[in-house]
């Protein structure tokens, strides 16, 4: 029907004036599939729990600042260090990175969604229901025994801990079932990711002329399909234990405790590099914008990414140095884990190389960029030392490992969903963030986050163990502790001037047109918000920069490409 | 009750205050006087050869990786600065550059090379350790990790203690290293003392071991370095070091009964005839449990609770009436004893020597 396209927008464009009744709104959102609105809800989820956990970390940070402190007992504070470990990794940083994904993957290929968006909706509500399970544990974990409450046995649960002898009432099983929920969630994103990427592109997008983002996306669905499912295994085989009498994991049958680590870790390590490479790609993305130049490097930053996904997968043991491997396994897993240094580095490399003759426009998701980049390579410098195994002895379990991966968790990752979050606002609301109040977040997280984690490195080097909920004085850690949890009182209220912004940006914020950054992927060619349909007519592309061939007709890049 | 209250008094307080960390503190048993005496446990301070290896190859580690940050964070400072766009520009797209393999091939190598040399030393490091013959004549003792405390065994010398290692000291001409066999009766502990050697897990059902070396006398820090439950963070532990005359004087001790005094029979009689039995041994009585541990010259050590008190009498006390007052979490259960029980009940263990 001729005119249709025109027909529909108009009919969106009245529907989006229309003042919609609240519980019809909240209806629209439930039974949505469209990947934007499930994506926002992704984000806005994790950043719900990203604030709790945050608060508990925070908790902690106090009863930390000073030894032998009575703030919390020792029960409620292994459950707030266990709720802050899992929320942060299952409830915050994998739902915000998929949703981002999500969000943006099918605008950046051209696509009207992902490939089975009913799938999606099926993702992301498993994963909703999966992340209250765990906290609703707060009030329900007591269990038949009357123990209990909130899981406390560590965000990786080291066996036989969580063998009923140990851990009575039913806060493991809390825990374990809302990870094989959000597990099972977020299998079904990736396979969603990878049939969107692989059957949706759009007229002249070949698989080399595709964003590094989405590159990045499907490397880390690779990695999720991979490493979920020895988790899941695991929880399942923890529940039989439990429930059944299963001995996997009981010593006092005869059962593994190591078997339990090794299970956990072949998860556990990619999963550090399936929150990582994502921030790779909102970096890979953020930096060449604000530098005004391509990436450097495209096919080899791909590349790297493909290397460190498939060193990733061999390096796990690392976390077990001190169970008594054998000195050849030890030798194999510090040479694996110093091996993804080297990917890694090229990585940084090659946004230095971007960043190198450009002219840098130092607005906030750059500073962010910024920040990420000297962070990420301190983080990886410590990551070096930690893989040296006989350091690594002294090292692992101390606040220098806790150091060491909140420099990539805050450092890189965190960092990087603050750029991620103020260069993408304008494109799913229509307006732009404070730059004034970005500028005030920046700042304040940025000291807080030095004076919180460059301390406790030299805390683990003095002899803090990881996981304790008080120490005694006169052993040289109280001024350390104290400044690390100054450290975490700026963070919140860092944190708390982000909320500002968004809730002030939302109501009043300056508006941002389709293309606030002057950048150059698809996504910027559409409506900021993008309608439900994202595009009016398919997009042809003939380089990755579509936007810049339009830009610049006399230049384009597909002459170079 | 009360504790609920002073908690919430004390969050009340924090968020008049805006955050800022007043917090009460606990009683600390005199444990921050006594640790003030002994040096930080920093694993830049190694008296022993496991941590003094440790400690040589992370001076290397640091100082390449020192090298390479500087190298890397000028170029990114100075890129930053030198290419920040300023004002008054023309407002034209910089020069696009797309890549460029001599380069990457270089930035390819290099970190290749260091690796390799890093992986070397690695190794080296490693097998010096982990495959050090264990000599014929060398102390050997039993480590087995509880919740929340450290049993130690010395089956040559026929002693068992608890939470405080003795090791003769170790001449560097011709060491007699102190070989330590580690097993875990529940969870998995860690044995960490970082100025004698880096960690090695407890963990049940298996076996592991590692040696200690000491070259210089004194008392030295350390505690469980693997989250094990409740109180893993007081499941504290020192390790005594003393000539070698010293710890044949401590052994020898060790290895006697107890002595009884005759003015302490009645507080005899009340650990007799109470639950202690059912989990402390006191050699030369009918307590013989194996949970809890061994009481026979607990007036030897320095700490009670692992670590969590001074040992006095006066805390002796307390810690009898009710373990949880210093070690919330603690498993030995109050013992509600009487006054009288009481008194003459830590008047016996003080007699324990």
């Amino acid at each position: 029907m001729a005119g249709s396209i025109e027909h529909e927008i108009a009919i969106g464009r009245a529907r989006e004036l229309e003042s919609v009744p609240i519980l019809e709104k909240i209806h629209e959102w439930v039974v949505t599939v469209d990947h934007k609105r499930l994506g926002l809800m992704y984000i806005c989820g994790g950043l719900l729990f990203f604030v709790v956990a945050g608060l508990q970390a925070v908790t902690m940070r106090l009863q930390l600042a000073m030894p032998n402190a009575g703030l919390v007992p020792p029960e409620v504070f292994n459950r707030l260090l266990t709720m802050h470990g899992t929320a942060m990794i299952f409830l915050v940083g994998m739902p915000i990175l998929t949703g981002f994904f999500n969000y943006l993957v099918p605008l950046m290929i051209g696509a009207r969604d992902l490939a089975f968006p009913r799938l999606n909706a099926f993702g992301f509500w498993l994963w909703f229901f999966g992340a209250l399970l765990l906290y609703f544990s707060y009030i329900a974990g007591d269990g038949l025994y009357g123990a209990g409450s909130a899981p406390d046995v560590g965000w990786f649960a080291y066996a036989p801990l969580t063998e009923r002898a140990f851990s009575r009432g039913n806060s493991t099983d809390y825990w374990i079932l809302s990870i094989l929920l959000t597990s099972v969630g977020s299998t079904a994103t990736a396979i969603n990711l990878i049939a969107t990427t692989f059957s949706m592109r759009c007229e002249g997008m070949t698989l080399s002329k595709m964003p590094v983002l989405v590159w990045l996306s499907l490397v880390v669905s690779f990695m999720m399909l991979i490493a979920l499912a020895p988790l899941s295994a695991a929880q399942v085989m923890l529940l039989l234990d439990r429930f059944v009498g299963a001995h996997f994991f009981d010593t006092q049958a005869g059962g593994s405790a190591v078997l339990w680590q090794h299970f956990f870790w072949i998860f556990g390590h990619p999963e550090v590099y399936i929150l990582v490479i994502p921030v790779f790609a909102f970096a890979s993305e953020i930096i060449p914008v604000f530098s005004r130049k391509v990436i450097f490097g495209y096919a080899v930053m791909v590349a790297a990414s493909g290397a460190i996904a498939f060193i990733s997968l061999s390096v796990w043991a690392h976390h077990m140095f001190a169970v008594g491997m054998t000195p050849a396994g030890n030798s194999f897993f510090a040479t694996s884990t110093m091996l993804v240094g080297v990917p890694t580095g090229i990585k940084i490399f090659n946004w230095l190389g971007t960043i190198w003759g450009g002219k840098l426009r130092l607005q906030v998701p750059m500073l962010f960029c910024i920040a990420f980049l000297f962070q990420f390579l301190i983080a990886g410098l410590t990551g070096i030392m930690l893989g040296v195994a006989p350091f690594d002895w002294q090292l692992t379990d101390t606040y220098f490992v806790v150091a060491h991966f909140h420099y990539v968790l805050v450092g890189a990752i965190i960092f990087m969903i603050f750029a991620a979050i103020y260069y993408w606002f304008p494109k799913a609301t229509g307006r732009m963030l404070s730059e004034r109040l970005g500028k005030w977040h920046f700042w304040l997280f940025l000291i807080g986050f030095h004076l919180t984690f460059d301390t406790l490195h030299f805390a683990g080097m003095t002899g803090m163990p990881r996981r304790i909920y008080t120490y005694q004085p006169g052993r040289g850690l109280d001024t350390l502790n104290l400044v690390a949890s100054i450290g975490a009182v700026l963070q919140a209220v860092a944190v708390l001037i982000l909320i500002i912004n968004v809730v002030r940006s939302l109501r009043s914020g300056e508006l941002a047109g389709d293309d606030p950054w002057d950048a150059w992927t698809l996504e910027w060619s559409t409506t900021s918000p993008p309608p439900e349909y994202n595009f009016a007519t398919p997009p042809v592309v003939r380089s990755r920069r579509p936007l810049w061939d339009l830009k610049h007709p006399e230049d384009p890049d597909w002459r170079y490409e | 009750m009360s504790a609920y209250l002073k908690r919430c008094w004390i969050w009340m307080t924090i968020a008049a205050l805006g955050g800022a960390p007043i917090i009460a503190l606990a009683d600390d048993w005199g444990m921050g006087e006594s640790n003030a005496k002994i040096p930080p446990s920093s694993i830049f301070n190694p008296i022993s050869t496991p941590a003094r290896e440790i400690d040589t190859v992370a001076f290397f580690v640091v100082a390449i990786t020192a090298v390479i940050f500087l190298i890397v964070a000028s170029l990114l400072a100075y890129s930053v600065i030198r290419f920040r766009a300023r004002a008054g520009d023309d407002g034209r797209e910089p020069a696009q550059v797309y890549g460029s393999n001599p380069i990457e091939f270089a930035w390819t190598t290099v970190p290749i090379i260091i690796v390799f040399v890093l992986i070397l030393v690695t190794a080296r490091t490693i097998y010096m350790i982990q495959a050090a013959p264990r000599p014929p004549g060398a102390l050997s003792v039993h480590v087995i990790g509880h919740q929340w405390w450290w049993e130690f065994r010395y089956p040559a010398l026929g002693i068992v203690t608890a939470n405080e290692l003795h090791v003769p000291l170790s001449d560097p001409h011709s060491p007699t290293p102190t070989f330590l066999d580690l097993e875990s009766a529940d969870v998995a502990h860690s044995f960490w003392v970082p100025r004698l050697a880096g960690k090695t897990d407890l963990i049940p059902n298996k076996k592991n071991s590692m040696w200690i070396d000491p070259q210089v006398a004194g008392t030295y820090l350390g505690q469980c370095g693997e989250y094990c439950g409740t109180e893993h963070a007081m499941m504290l532990l020192r390790v005594i070091v003393e000539p070698r005359a010293d710890f044949e004087r401590w052994a020898s001790a060790q290895r006697q009964p107890p002595v009884l005094d005759a003015s302490a029979s009645h507080g005899r009689i009340v650990f007799e005839t109470t639950a202690c039995v059912s989990c402390h041994t006191i050699r030369g009585t009918a307590a013989d449990g194996r949970f809890g541990p061994d009481l026979t010259h607990i007036m030897s050590r320095q700490t009670l609770g692992a670590g969590v008190a001074m040992n006095t009498p006066a805390h002796l006390k307390i810690w009898v009436n009710d373990p949880a007052q210093m070690k919330p979490g603690a498993l030995m259960p109050a013992m509600n004893l009487g006054g009288k029980d009481l008194d003459d009940l830590v008047a016996y263990l003080a007699t324990l020597r």
